[in-house]
C-alpha cells in the first residue's frame, strides 16, 4: 500500500498540484488527502483562489505623460538610426 | 504618433519590419507591452521615477539590438530580461554598497510555513470596490520579498510558463519553482486577513 501522504508532502507538491501538471497518482493522493486533511483543503482552496484572483489582472493604463516620454525618445531613437 | 493599421498584424511580422528600422511597427510593438513592463520596473524598482528610466531604457536598448534577438522565444521574454538587468542596475546604484541580484541564493527553509488557516467567504471580492480590491492585491504584491516579487508577477500575472519566467529572470527552474510556491502561500497568507469568512478565525499549523 502506497504510504498516506503528509501535510508537508502535500504543500511540496501544492504548485504543480495547482497547476495541473502532476501525474495522475499522485494528483489522486493529493485528492484524497484534502478530503480527509481540513486545513491543506482550505490552503489549497485559498491558494488557487488567489491566483485566480491575480491572473490576467490587467497593469493600470500607462499614465499618458510617462508614454508620452517614452515615445518622444523612441522617435528621437529611431529617427537617429535612420539616417 | 498616429494610430497605425499595424493593429491586428502579428508580432514575428511587426519584429521583422522593426529590423528594417520600420518606426510605425516598432511603436506598435512598445504599445502592445509599455503597460507590462512599466507594471514590473515598479514591481522591481518600487519607485516611479526609477521605473520610467527602466522603461525607456527598455525599449531603447531592444530597438539597437533586435538583430541579437533570436526569434526562438517571445518578444515579451526577451525584453522582460532586458527591463530586469535595467532595473536590477537602478537597485544596485541607488543602494551602492550593497550588489542586488534576483539570483542570490536565499535561505527559504526546507520547510515553507503556513501561520493562517481560515477558509474564505464564498465572494470576497463583492466586499470591496475596484479600487480598493486593486490597492489591496497590489500592496500585497509589493510586500513581497523582491525575488519571490518578479517570479510571482511574470508566472501568474503576465502569465509566462515556468520555463520562460526562468528564462527572462536568469534564473533555474527549481528556484523560481520554490519562490513561487512562496509568493504564492505568501499571498494567501496576506489575502486571508481581508477574505476570511466572518466569525471564522481558526488558527492552525502545519
Amino acid at each position: 500500500m502506497t504510504p498516506l501522504l503528509t501535510c508537508k508532502d502535500f504543500l511540496k507538491d501544492l504548485n504543480d498540484y495547482l497547476d495541473e501538471s502532476l501525474g495522475a497518482e499522485l494528483r489522486a493522493r493529493i485528492e484524497q488527502h484534502i478530503t480527509e486533511c481540513p486545513n491543506c483543503w482550505v490552503i489549497a482552496d485559498t491558494t488557487r483562489r488567489t491566483i485566480q484572483i491575480y491572473k490576467g489582472m490587467d497593469p493600470y493604463p500607462i499614465p499618458s505623460d510617462v508614454e508620452s516620454r517614452l515615445m518622444q525618445a523612441l522617435e528621437k531613437k529611431m529617427a537617429a538610426k535612420q539616417r | 504618433m498616429p494610430v497605425s493599421s499595424l493593429t491586428g498584424t502579428d508580432e514575428a511580422t511587426l519584429v521583422a519590419l522593426s529590423r528594417g528600422r520600420d518606426a510605425r511597427a516598432y511603436s506598435e510593438l512598445v504599445r502592445r507591452y509599455e503597460g507590462k513592463i512599466f507594471r514590473l520596473a515598479q514591481h522591481i524598482t518600487q519607485n516611479r521615477e526609477d521605473a520610467e528610466d527602466v522603461l525607456q531604457e527598455t525599449f531603447m536598448r531592444a530597438y539597437e539590438h533586435l538583430d541579437q534577438f533570436q526569434g526562438a522565444s517571445k518578444f515579451y521574454t526577451w525584453i522582460v530580461r532586458i527591463a530586469v538587468n535595467q532595473a536590477l542596475m537602478k537597485l544596485r546604484r541607488r543602494k551602492s554598497d550593497k550588489s542586488v541580484s534576483l539570483d542570490e541564493t536565499i535561505d527559504t527553509g526546507e520547510d515553507t510555513v503556513v501561520r493562517e488557516i481560515a477558509a474564505w467567504d464564498e465572494d470576497p471580492e463583492q466586499r470591496f470596490s475596484r479600487e480598493e480590491l486593486h490597492g489591496l492585491l497590489d500592496s500585497a504584491v509589493q510586500s513581497l520579498d523582491p525575488l519571490y516579487r518578479s517570479v510571482f508577477v511574470l508566472r501568474d500575472i503576465d502569465d509566462l510558463s515556468t520555463e520562460e519566467t526562468a528564462e527572462a529572470l536568469g534564473l533555474s527552474v527549481p528556484a523560481v519553482k520554490s519562490r513561487l510556491l512562496r509568493a504564492r502561500l505568501q499571498l494567501r497568507e496576506k489575502l486571508t486577513r481581508f477574505f476570511k469568512r466572518k466569525g471564522d478565525d481558526a488558527f492552525a499549523y502545519l
